[in-house]
């Protein structure tokens, strides 16, 4: 791990003349930060720089609010095999994100107080990313008894969720969220129907037929979705839809929007970026194109980009699913669902997203940073004097090849193997500290290293 | 159309990876291979000192005795494994398996198997070659190419016939295959079924999609009847067996309406009085047992192609 060689090093200086993207702060262009004691001291055009040490970057960098994920499996208690927290965490810093936020769907489930705390404690000791616990929103996520919540909330949880199953009924739901809104949580919920899922595999349509694989219709998750809008509506609190994948979905969180019930949501960059044609390509049931949801079809994919374009989805999260090469080198129905995501998405997305036009880079500071941060009530999003310096510092005109085999993740399991795409990670500050830097791509590293 | 000299790839995955002239590569190998089961000796020294492994993850008798048969006409070395569920009940993964089987340096691999596109998946990284002989509810080629040799035999020729194709839709692996090769060999499809058994998107395959059983009958030359597992009988697929065959059994009434010489196939096992009533299956329309037969010839025409198409 010759990467992490620099995460000691504690950055003290003046970033000068660096194109900031902030759009919270109002800021896209070139201003001078002042980091002093791992916080941000200053942030402005044309600052003194005092005995501050004075950094320059190269031109073509830009300099963001810390990338925030507020979807991934850390896999630690119990799935060490998969992930830890470590890897995990070594992982997000890698592809840019200075936090994640975990799922509960552990063994044990974080659905006690005692398993956060020990995620808490393992994140510390890790000392990459931030990590914030996503606790469960009933005993052992099987759906029949709250979590104590509060509990959970103290000890560091920012939102529950059932993820890996949706929450189980409209009751559930309902009591979820009227509990979870004293404590200002929202429930993040994987909106699926049990009985329209039953046994699929892929997204029900022409290529699940002609691959004969099950099929999962994209109305198994917008019905779930349409439940949950109306539960909240009934009795107030913030619903997050996670990984959002069908179009159906997007209509009715537009609506839902417009009604102004708290409804957000988020996408992840396989479903606006590939479709169920993956499945076919390469000689065919790949199971690194195996996921839940489904990687759907161009309608779909079509529609999630227009909702990423017109403001209507918030957050694009990876849903990063580490599995062993073990797991996944099984017959395509039998593997587990999943793929990692904390290393391709910030390429995928400056390629796919602004490179291609469909966003600004603003906008993707947004959907990558300040809006996580605003759906869980995190700290960040934003380049605040005073808070802790988490920042990104994006290269967004470098090509980078992906290579499975090179990922800082323990799994390897990516679709995007061999993939050329254009834009990539330079470093990531957290705390004021560079955890991590692509030395061997940029000179960033040296002109880092204090 | 032009008749291949060679099959492209070395796996029978499957008919959609399969143009046209490969299809009628097999067809006419299949026909000099049928003159073989017709001698006292039906034995021809063509794959002598080959090995062919029989990998059944899935029980069958027909297919797998079909495909020894084939592999003993042409004096192949054979060796079967039959093994219920997947590698993963066993606690191997399917590439375990893979290289397992591949260290016995056999030359061909027929394999069937309860999940969809698991010989695909073993064709990435096996040596030998891999034929499909059946995976989940994706392809069976052999059957198709049988059921080509079949109907060619009774009618010419493919392109142009009107071929109805009735039954579970949904689960068909035969469905699949038979579409596949039915639409490049320039035939019409009409895949009928109810519609709890009607995949999504059936129809982009180039097919016509009906729930009305006399619609698809009518003025068909070929009516192909697909087997209907009894356990989707009595719950939300369907309700009952008698109303199944009141709708879509197939009487020599509804048979009435099909063309003047119309042939009736069925992959087998057939249920009698489900999908299909006795006087059909065993009426003047069927081809049935020929379809048995050929499985051997078309079998043994696929073996050889793809040991090279070259005698030992």
């Amino acid at each position: 791990m010759s990467k992490f060689e620099v995460r000691s090093a504690k950055f003290e200086g003046i970033l000068k003349n660096v194109h900031v993207v902030d759009p919270v702060a109002g800021r896209n262009g070139r201003f001078d930060i002042l980091i002093e004691n791992g916080r941000i001291a200053r942030v402005g055009r044309d600052l003194p720089a005092g005995n501050a040490r004075v950094v320059e970057l190269p031109e073509s960098c830009v300099v963001t609010p810390g990338l925030i994920d507020i979807h991934v499996h850390l896999r630690e208690p119990g799935q060490e095999h998969k992930e830890t927290i470590a890897t995990g965490t070594a992982s997000a810093v890698a592809g840019g994100f200075t936090a994640v936020a975990c799922m509960p769907n552990t063994d044990p489930v974080n659905d006690h107080a005692s398993v956060t705390e020990f995620i808490m404690k393992r994140a510390a000791e890790a000392g990459r990313a931030r990590v914030y616990p996503i606790g469960a929103v009933s005993i052992g996520s099987k759906g029949a008894q709250l979590t104590e919540i509060g509990d959970l909330r103290a000890a560091g949880c920012v939102a529950i969720s059932d993820d890996g199953r949706p929450v189980a009924t409209a009751l559930l739901m309902r009591r979820a969220l009227e509990y979870a809104t004293m404590f200002g949580m929202p429930v993040i919920d994987h909106c699926e129907d049990p009985s329209l899922k039953s046994d699929g595999v892929a997204h029900e349509g022409a290529v699940a037929t002609m691959l004969g694989l099950k099929g999962l219709a994209g109305a198994a998750e917008s019905i779930v979705v349409e439940r949950d809008i109306s539960v909240a509506e009934m009795v107030g609190g913030h619903v997050h839809v996670a990984h959002m994948s069908a179009r159906q979905s997007l209509r009715a969180v537009q609506t839902g929007k417009d009604r102004g019930i708290k409804v957000t949501s988020e996408v992840t960059p396989h479903h606006f970026v590939l479709t169920d044609e993956a499945l076919r390509s390469n000689g065919g049931y790949d199971t690194n194109t195996k996921m839940n949801p489904p990687l759907r079809e161009e309608a779909d994919r079509v529609a999630m980009i227009e909702g990423l374009r017109d403001g209507s989805i918030d957050v694009i999260a990876t849903d990063h699913a580490p599995h062993h090469a073990d797991e996944k080198a099984l017959e395509f129905d039998r593997a587990p669902f999943g793929i990692v995501g904390l290393e391709t998405a910030v390429p995928l997305c400056l390629d796919r997203l602004v490179h291609a036009g469909v966003v600004s880079m603003p906008r993707f500071v947004e959907l990558l940073s300040a809006n996580p941060a605003r759906v869980l009530g995190l700290p960040g999003g934003t380049i605040a004097e005073g808070a802790p310096a988490d920042l990104t510092v994006l290269s967004p005109d470098t090509e980078v090849t992906i290579h499975a085999r090179s990922l800082v993740s323990k799994s390897k399991n990516t679709p995007f193997d061999g993939w050329t795409l254009k834009g990539s990670v330079a470093a990531t500050i957290v705390g004021g500290v560079v955890v991590y830097t692509n030395s061997g791509l940029m000179p960033v590293a040296t002109a880092l290293r204090v | 159309m032009t008749t291949a000299t060679a099959l492209k790839s070395r796996h029978l995955l499957g008919i959609e990876g399969l143009d046209a002239g490969e299809i009628e590569l097999v067809l006419e190998t299949a026909l000099a291979m049928k003159e073989v089961a017709g001698r006292t000796v039906k034995k021809v020294p063509t794959l002598r000192g080959r090995t062919v492994v029989n990998l059944f993850f899935e029980s069958s008798t027909r297919t797998r005795m079909s495909f020894e048969l084939a592999e003993k006409r042409l004096s192949a070395d054979t060796l079967g494994m039959t093994t219920a569920g997947s590698s993963v009940s066993k606690g191997e993964t399917l590439s375990d398996t893979a290289r397992t089987i591949e260290a016995m340096a056999p030359d061909m691999i027929v394999m069937r198997h309860a999940s969809s596109g698991a010989p695909h998946q073993l064709a990435r990284v096996c040596k030998a070659s891999i034929i499909n002989a059946g995976d989940g509810t994706h392809e069976h080629p052999t059957q198709a190419l049988l059921d080509a040799f079949t109907i060619k035999e009774r009618k010419g020729r493919l392109a142009g016939l009107r071929v109805a194709i009735v039954g579970d839709l949904l689960h068909s692996r035969v469905l699949r295959s038979n579409v596949y090769l039915l639409t490049k060999m320039g035939a019409t499809v009409i895949a009928c079924g109810p519609a709890t058994l009607i995949p999504p998107g059936l129809g982009q395959l180039g097919v016509e999609v009906t729930t009305r059983l006399d619609e698809a009958v009518t003025g068909a030359d070929v009516v192909m009847m697909l087997r209907v597992q009894h356990e989707r009988m009595h719950g939300l697929f369907l309700p009952s067996v008698r109303e199944y065959f009141t709708q879509f059994g197939l009487t020599p009434a509804r048979m009435s309406r099909a063309a003047a010489d119309a042939i009736v196939m069925h992959p087998g096992p057939m249920n009698r009085g489900v999908e299909i009533d006795s006087e059909v299956a065993d009426g003047p329309w069927s081809v049935i047992l020929d379809q048995v037969s050929n499985g051997v010839a078309v079998r043994m025409a696929v073996l050889y192609l793809l040991a090279g198409g070259e005698e030992a």
